[in-house]
């Protein structure tokens, strides 16, 4: 068979390639993981490729999912064949639509990625909580548990729906199966013609509303009818479960693949039965091959349709001889005694034996898989020992160690099944930007398409966009793959680190398997590469008799001109060594990929790749491990050191920081008990410090001689690792002797006053932001400034470095030292303002991240008095994924509280903060009033009519609630201790409302636009990336004209929406257009002119994202592009204008002086046009700047309204 | 009648007016004017190495591999697959200019490196190309890289090229070689058919304000024909390789010159750009009406009447000259220096 019938793809596009087909109308939002289903649409379509009637599909991109499914009901009413890719919120945004749709008993196929809905926490990973949550609507609900079923049953629910008339929800789990790649049998062409029927098509087409035949759909019903019309439809749904199997039947007759409304799988005599539906149930097949090959009566049953719920069906499914069943639920039901497919089940039996036709079996119910948690054959044997137990547990849970509520099963990890001693398993650790995924799909692809065997791979990511760690899981083998769970430990054949780093960070040889092999990118020689690994890694080498491999791929990368790219370096040593094809076999294999990949981009790539595969296996090299040298005193796991923290970081941390926090960073989150999490949802903060990732290369060095204190290092730097301090010099007496610090050149201070700008070695990224921002050159070598990148890596080790331990003992040393007096520094300029301590340190946002250094400002001016709502994206991502937050606090213990709630309502989400702050003062106040005579009436007086607009005003205030709590104590009076508990509300709480454009342009805009119409004292900080930067790209109303982005492929045809003008036309609101690389000091001014406003404030801040398509260490030049070519202008509106100087326009920007053309060809996401649509490319870049001077000249003209006219 | 014809790589031109590589070529509908205007041929613009080299990698980083191990993006822009690299669209582009214009098209490569150019060539040539112009941007700037391996590293590529190619190839240098002629005559060896003298380099420049880099190219001054005349002066006769002159020609006066000085084709650019295509066909009315009133009958003839070998002082065009236009510089007689 060729590659092209049994292609190795992921469930997303196997999912995707039916739904293409069978379609004519794709209306989509991004969302993980369906995010990719609708870019392989948006793909095919921008090639022309063709559905089945001929056409190309029409793919759109909505504002949010609930716009998706309103655009799909209407293309759906008006007879097209319409589809759509969805998951978890962005499901339950569907669902007011899923209800009409289904009502209106229209055919219609939504493939759903399924994944958790967010409840104490987001998580982006799969279990059935959002289909769960559609049970109500009247979709039919079809489980996908493979790679390959998701793409049959992409095609048997789109035929079935067709045929029934009732819309469809197929499903299959979120990551396991949609991000699995696996080897696939392709459904041809002409079998998916086959399946869709012409006649049901045409029946569709004929109920379209059509003016040429007019009828009314979507009436308002009363009590007379409408409860009859809902009844009106079962008809449909009693005949749906038998069209589903006529359905899986024809499919069968034309693929040979037989699929069953309930499949069963196992003994035919079995006693001991498992229920579940999606990916887990592959695992339970497994174990079931296990188990029954050792005469264990057991079996599966694997629920395919779920509704409408065939009950006869299944217990016709089940064995006559089983006596207890377990029914796995992947959601939970909290209050419920029991999840929705239990309940089904229990019910089906309930009814069967009441009527005498079958005994009533003991039956169970199991919850597993939550979020993705593990769900291993060990777990499933656990369940079938329970079932066989004489008084099992009612309700139980898989996976997690339950000390609270007891229960959860233990299970036994080393479990294996046959299958999976069958298999060749592989696992490698890369660097999310190394290349590693992208080698690995690449060598899925080549075993599974170049030879008979079976092949899977799985991709664990990390949550850091920033030094993000990979772990890939292959497996291979003659027999197709059911294994949907992890490589375990002891199971790996091969195990590849490429990144060496990484051995001091994690134990990557837990799932070497003894006798394996180890392959180390490493820049020690083979006599000195063993030397080089921690103790723990050395001994797991010599226990499990590993064959221990080296290769320094970077300078293989080096020497063949491939920069710092190694991954072909690495597949070709991994086919080399690991012996899964004949050697010259893969290696011709990789080049054909190769010149696939790069062919029609660029030979030279090909070229260049070529040469360094060809390098690679004369730098592969065997380490004789019997004969190194006898291990030295090596380098200790980080795992432990990270928790003691060598460094002068509270070498104590707090105990749930201990306990909890440091083993999650340290990969231990799933041994963590229930009863070590919090019940909320509520984690402390001012945690990201314990982390110190140590991904720099390089770091930047400070020449305390040249420089002029300026801080602009500090405000660029997007982890906040480079800091400044003043200090009184006696204070850096005991300093250490590398220590640097000079006097104040600013006469605001004292004289003798110090100051220090201090490196964090260890949460630098070395992005070199702060290098390119430094404006002082040595007056006699212009490429040494104040600031100069150092090399921090010795030998590829970051441990061996000098510069490394120095400034991590200098950092240390800054931190202990005395903070200064927050009054004695100006907020107003950037040297002192750079002074402040940031609230928002070391996020693992992308190296050179043009948002953070925002948010980070804000910490620095108000952090203090911060509540902040978060919208969903790169923001929140960065800001609350666990285990450790940036946000912290100051010595005080003050600091932001930050929240998420959805992608949707950040607006309305912090209004709502906003109004509970003004209540809850508006409350004390009262009672300050009602109890003056108690506490005084001065103070009271004080307290209620505190001026607090500044951060002075805050701190009297501050000492008042002190004193008042102080005079409240050992009050008897119960409205005396209803004070206590309001008072720290008598404080004013600086409200900020933040997110990317996604949010504010968006999914989020009826709410911002509603928040802005508002009289209310909320600050509006929107991160403008002009792009959906966290789903990896997607337009948004934010994309300038002529960007390509996701879902623009011609390019954005449209101008960018003018968020700043709409706002500003309210003439209420504070607004400002902001780019600090541009005009710091006018950012500065923004922030702070924002949250003294009393009304609504909004801040568009200018973003550099990796998504713009250029070096971010350049984001400031390219800021600077940004301005000077009209693209970004600056601007401030301050309606307090209005009164005293009359026009509260200000621009801030000149005219510009830079053809938009020259900052279009400097970014990829423009650049790009140019090479795929020339001529659309051309036409942009004029509308471009004509739209960039239309729009300086009506801000010119708004910013001179009023001025005296000239020349008259 | 007057006969304008001339022959450059051994192709029959109409006339010796060819615009040189620049960014007229790019648009289909300023090559037609410029035929309409007279033009004999046209050199298009530049396909460049460091470009072709620039795309392949930002393509490698943000489009093929921009995946930074995030689990919600594999990639930050859509990689459509069909996008064009640039070499396509040169190769779409030449179809285009060879399909609708009936003067020879001359394709140019700029690059430095030592690799590549063949395959390059050959894709020119089966897209249409009528010659070939390699531009070859080299800056001698290594202290241990000796003029001769300098001269051998164009000797080198143009025989590559040559050897791979049918067309005919002219190869543009740059005026900084310690002796011109002999590395002409090395190149005529390894089978150039013609050199164009001189390409104009972007030259860097400072920027005071930011204390960067920044490249910089200005149009020409007729004052650069001046280098341009002496050279062609002194080749002509003496090598079989056809002679084009690049580089400040911005009225029929120095086209003349050039011809006179033994050019086979005049380069025409930077008074193109300033003045639009138009301006070639008044520089071929004057140059008409130039040799009219002198009686010449073809530009054959009057075809390197001024070179070097057919002056009655050859040293004119050497050092002796050098020394008359210093004397040039003089003072007028009746001022007291």
């Amino acid at each position: 068979m060729t590659s092209s019938q049994t292609p190795t793809i992921d469930g997303n596009e196997a999912a995707a390639r039916i739904a293409y087909l069978c379609n004519e109308v794709i209306a989509i939002y991004p969302i993980t993981p369906a995010s990719s289903m609708g870019e392989w649409a948006d793909e095919w379509a921008s090639r022309g490729q063709p559905n089945l009637w001929g056409a190309t599909p029409k793919i759109i991109e909505m504002q949010s999912e609930a716009g998706a499914a309103g655009a799909l009901h209407g293309a759906l009413s008006a007879g097209a064949l319409a589809t759509s890719f969805t998951s978890s919120q962005g499901l339950l945004l569907m669902i007011p639509n899923l209800y009409k749709i289904a009502g209106e008993l229209t055919p219609f196929v939504l493939h759903v990625a399924s994944r958790t809905v967010a409840t104490h926490a987001l998580s982006i990973f799969g279990d059935h909580s959002d289909v769960m949550a559609c049970r109500g609507t009247g979709f039919s609900l079809l489980a996908a548990g493979s790679v390959q079923e998701a793409h049959d049953f992409a095609l048997i629910a789109q035929a079935a729906s067709l045929a029934g008339r009732i819309p469809m929800l197929h499903f299959f789990d979120g990551f396991r199966t949609s991000h699995e790649v696996a080897k696939i049998v392709e459904v041809e062409r002409d079998t998916v013609r086959v399946m869709i029927n012409d006649e049901h098509v045409a029946a569709h087409r004929a109920r379209a509303l059509s003016p040429e035949h007019p009828v009314l759909r979507g009436t308002s019903q009363n009590p007379d009818v409408f409860f009859q019309s809902r009844e009106r439809a079962n008809p449909y749904y009693d005949a749906f479960p038998g069209l589903v199997q006529e359905a899986f039947d024809h499919f069968a007759g034309l693929t040979g693949r037989q699929y069953k409304l309930f499949d069963y799988v196992g003994a035919h005599d079995a006693e001991r039965v498992i229920v579940l539906m999606g990916s887990g149930a592959e695992t339970v097949h497994e174990t079931v091959n296990h188990l029954t090959a050792r005469n264990e009566k057991v079996g599966v049953l694997k629920v395919r349709l779920y509704r409408p719920f065939d009950p006869a069906a299944l217990i016709a499914a089940i064995p006559e001889f089983t006596r207890a069943i377990a029914v796995l639920d992947r959601c939970k039901e909290p209050g419920a005694d029991g999840e929705p497919l239990y309940k089904d089940v229990l019910g089906a039996f309930a009814n069967a034996a009441a009527d005498g036709l079958r005994a009533m079996p003991r039956i169970l119910g199991g919850r597993y898989g939550l979020a993705s948690k593990e769900f291993t054959p060990g777990m499933v044997k656990a369940v079938f020992d329970e079932l066989a137990q004489a008084l099992p547990k009612r309700q139980f849970t898989l996976g997690i160690h339950d000390d609270l509520t007891h229960l959860s099963l233990p299970w036994d990890e080393s479990f294996r099944t046959d299958a999976a001693r069958a298999l060749r398993h592989a696992v490698f650790w890369g660097l999310g930007a190394d290349g590693t995924v992208s080698a690995n799909k690449n060598s899925i692809k080549i075993i599974g398409e170049d030879t008979p065997l079976n092949a899977q791979g799985y991709f664990v990511y990390d949550s850091k966009k920033s030094g993000a760690v990979t772990v890939s899981h292959l497996r291979f083998g003659e027999a197709p793959i059911r294994s949907a769970y992890l490589v375990g430990d002891n199971d790996a054949g091969f195990v590849a680190c490429h990144q060496t780093v990484f051995t001091e960070r994690y134990d990557v040889l837990k799932q070497a398997r003894p006798g394996g092999v180890f392959l180390l990118n490493t820049a020690a020689t083979p006599e000195t590469a063993l030397d080089s690994l921690p103790e723990n890694l050395r001994r797991e080498i010599v226990d499990k008799e590993l064959a221990f491999w080296v290769i320094d791929a970077y300078r293989v990368a080096a020497d063949a001109e491939m920069g710092r790219r190694i991954n072909t370096i690495m597949q070709t040593c991994f086919f080399a060594i690991s012996g899964i094809l004949p050697r010259e076999q893969a290696i011709t294999a990789i080049k054909k990929a190769v010149e696939k990949t790069y062919g029609t981009k660029s030979k030279r790539l090909v070229e260049l790749n070529h040469r360094a595969i060809d390098m690679t296996l004369a730098h592969l090299h065997q380490v004789d491990v019997a004969q190194a040298s006898s291990p030295a005193l090596g380098v200790e796991c980080r795992r432990d050191a990270c928790a003691t923290n060598d460094a002068g970081q509270p070498s104590q941390p707090p105990a749930f920081i201990r306990d909890v926090t440091l083993p999650l960073y340290a990969g231990l989150g799933d041994r963590l008990p229930v009863s070590a999490m919090p019940a909320d949802g509520t984690w402390p903060v001012g945690t990201a410090k314990y982390e110190k990732r140590g991904i720099a290369l390089e770091i930047p060095v400070w020449d305390a001689a040249l420089c002029t204190q300026c801080g602009k290092c500090v405000f660029v730097c997007p982890h906040s690792a480079i800091r400044a301090r003043v200090f009184p010099a006696d204070a850096a007496a005991d300093a250490p002797l590398t220590f640097k610090h000079v006097p104040a050149k600013s006469k605001d201070y004292p004289v003798g006053t110090q100051i220090s700008y201090q490196v964090a070695p260890e949460d630098c990224t070395g992005c070199g932001d702060c290098v390119e921002a430094c404006p002082i050159h040595d007056k006699s070598n212009v490429s040494h400034k104040a600031l100069n990148m150092a090399e921090l890596v010795a030998n590829n080790s970051p441990n061996n470095s000098p510069l490394r331990a120095q400034e991590r003992e200098n950092f240390s040393f800054f931190l202990n030292l005395p903070e200064f007096d927050r009054d004695a520094v100006k907020h107003t300029t950037i040297p002192g303002s750079m002074l402040l301590d940031p609230l928002f340190e070391f996020s693992g946002a992308c190296a050179g991240c043009g948002e953070t250094p925002y948010i980070r400002l804000a910490t620095q001016l108000f952090g203090d008095r911060m509540l902040i709502a978060n919208a969903t994206g790169c923001s929140s991502i960065y800001g609350g994924n666990l285990p450790t937050t940036p946000y912290t606090t100051h010595a005080d213990g003050r600091g932001p509280a930050w929240s998420n709630s959805l992608f949707e309502d950040n607006a309305e989400f912090g209004l709502g903060m906003r109004l509970a702050a003004d209540q809850l003062m508006g409350h004390a106040q009262t009672l300050v009033q009602e109890l003056a005579g108690d506490i005084g009436g001065d103070l009271a007086e004080a307290l209620v009519n505190a001026e607090q607009r500044e951060e002075t005003g805050i701190r009297a205030q501050r000492q008042r609630v002190a004193t008042l709590l102080e005079r409240l104590e050992g009050s008897t009076q119960p409205r005396a201790r209803e004070l206590a508990t309001l008072a720290e509300w008598l404080i004013r709480r600086s409200v900020w409302i933040i997110g990317g454009d996604g949010w504010a342009y968006d999914i989020g805009y009826g709410g911002l636009d509603h928040v802005l119409t508002l009289p209310w004292d909320v600050n509006i900080l929107v991160l403008d990336t002009e792009v959906y930067s966290n789903t990896g790209g997607q337009t948004s109303k934010a994309t300038p004209i002529g960007a390509v982005a996701k879902f623009s492929a011609g390019g954005k045809a449209t101008a960018k929406k003018d968020l700043v003008k709409l706002a500003a036309d309210y003439g209420h609101v504070y607004v400002a257009s902001v780019a600090y690389g541009a005009k710091d000091t006018q950012t500065l001014r923004a922030f702070i002119e924002a949250e003294s406003y009393l009304g609504p404030s909004l801040i568009v801040a200018y973003s550099p994202c990796i998504a713009h398509g250029y070096d971010l260490q350049y984001n400031g030049r390219q800021q600077e592009a940004a301005v000077k070519s009209g693209h970004w202008p600056l601007i401030r509106f301050d309606p307090r204008l209005e009164a005293s100087a009359g026009n509260p326009w200000k621009l801030d920007s000149a005219a510009p002086t830079q053809p938009i053309r020259e900052f279009m060809e400097s970014e990829t996401r423009f650049a790009m046009l140019s090479r795929s649509h020339p001529e659309a490319a051309e036409h942009f870049m004029a509308e471009a700047q004509s739209i960039a001077d239309r729009r300086y000249q009506s801000y010119l003209a708004l910013a001179r309204q009023g001025e005296p006219k000239t020349g008259s | 009648m007057l006969d304008l014809s001339t022959s450059y790589l051994g192709l029959k031109l109409k006339n010796p007016l060819v615009p040189s590589s620049s960014p007229l070529s790019k648009h289909l509908d300023t090559a037609l004017r410029l035929e309409d205007a007279g033009a004999a041929a046209l050199v298009m613009h530049s396909l460049f190495e460091e470009q072709l080299h620039a795309e392949a990698k930002m393509a490698d980083r943000f489009l093929l591999n921009s995946g930074i191990g995030h689990g919600e993006a594999e990639g930050f822009l859509p990689d459509h697959g069909g996008d064009k690299s640039m070499l396509d669209h040169y190769l779409e582009h030449l179809a285009k200019l060879k399909s609708r214009l009936s003067i020879p098209v001359i394709a140019s490569l700029n690059g430095v490196s030592l690799s590549g150019w063949v395959d390059l060539g050959r894709e020119l040539q089966q897209a249409g190309a009528d010659a070939l112009e390699l531009n070859v941007y080299h800056v001698a700037a290594d202290a241990n890289f000796s003029g001769e391996s300098v001269e051998a590293r164009y000797v080198s590529l143009l025989s590559e090229l040559h050897g791979g190619v049918n067309l005919p190839i002219a190869m543009k240098l740059s005026p900084f070689f310690s002796s011109l002629p002999h590395l002409i005559k090395q190149l005529e060896r390894a089978g150039a058919r013609g050199v164009s003298l001189f390409n104009r380099f972007y030259q860097p420049d400072i920027d005071l304000d930011s204390l960067r880099m920044v490249d910089c190219l200005h149009l020409s001054t007729p004052d650069e024909a001046l280098l341009r005349i002496r050279w062609i002066a002194i080749l002509h006769g003496r090598t079989r390789l056809t002679l084009a002159a690049s580089g400040g020609v911005h009225s029929h006066e120095e086209a003349m010159k050039l011809l006179l000085a033994g050019a086979d084709v005049v380069h025409l650019a930077s008074c193109l750009l300033l003045h639009g295509p138009g301006r070639l066909g008044q520089i071929l009315a004057d140059m008409e009406k130039w040799m009219s009133e002198r009686e010449y009958t073809s530009v054959a003839q009057l075809k390197g009447s001024m070179s070097q070998k057919n002056l009655p002082d050859p040293d004119a065009v050497e050092r002796a000259s050098y020394i008359r236009v210093l004397d040039s510089y003089g003072p007028a007689r009746g001022v007291r220096s």
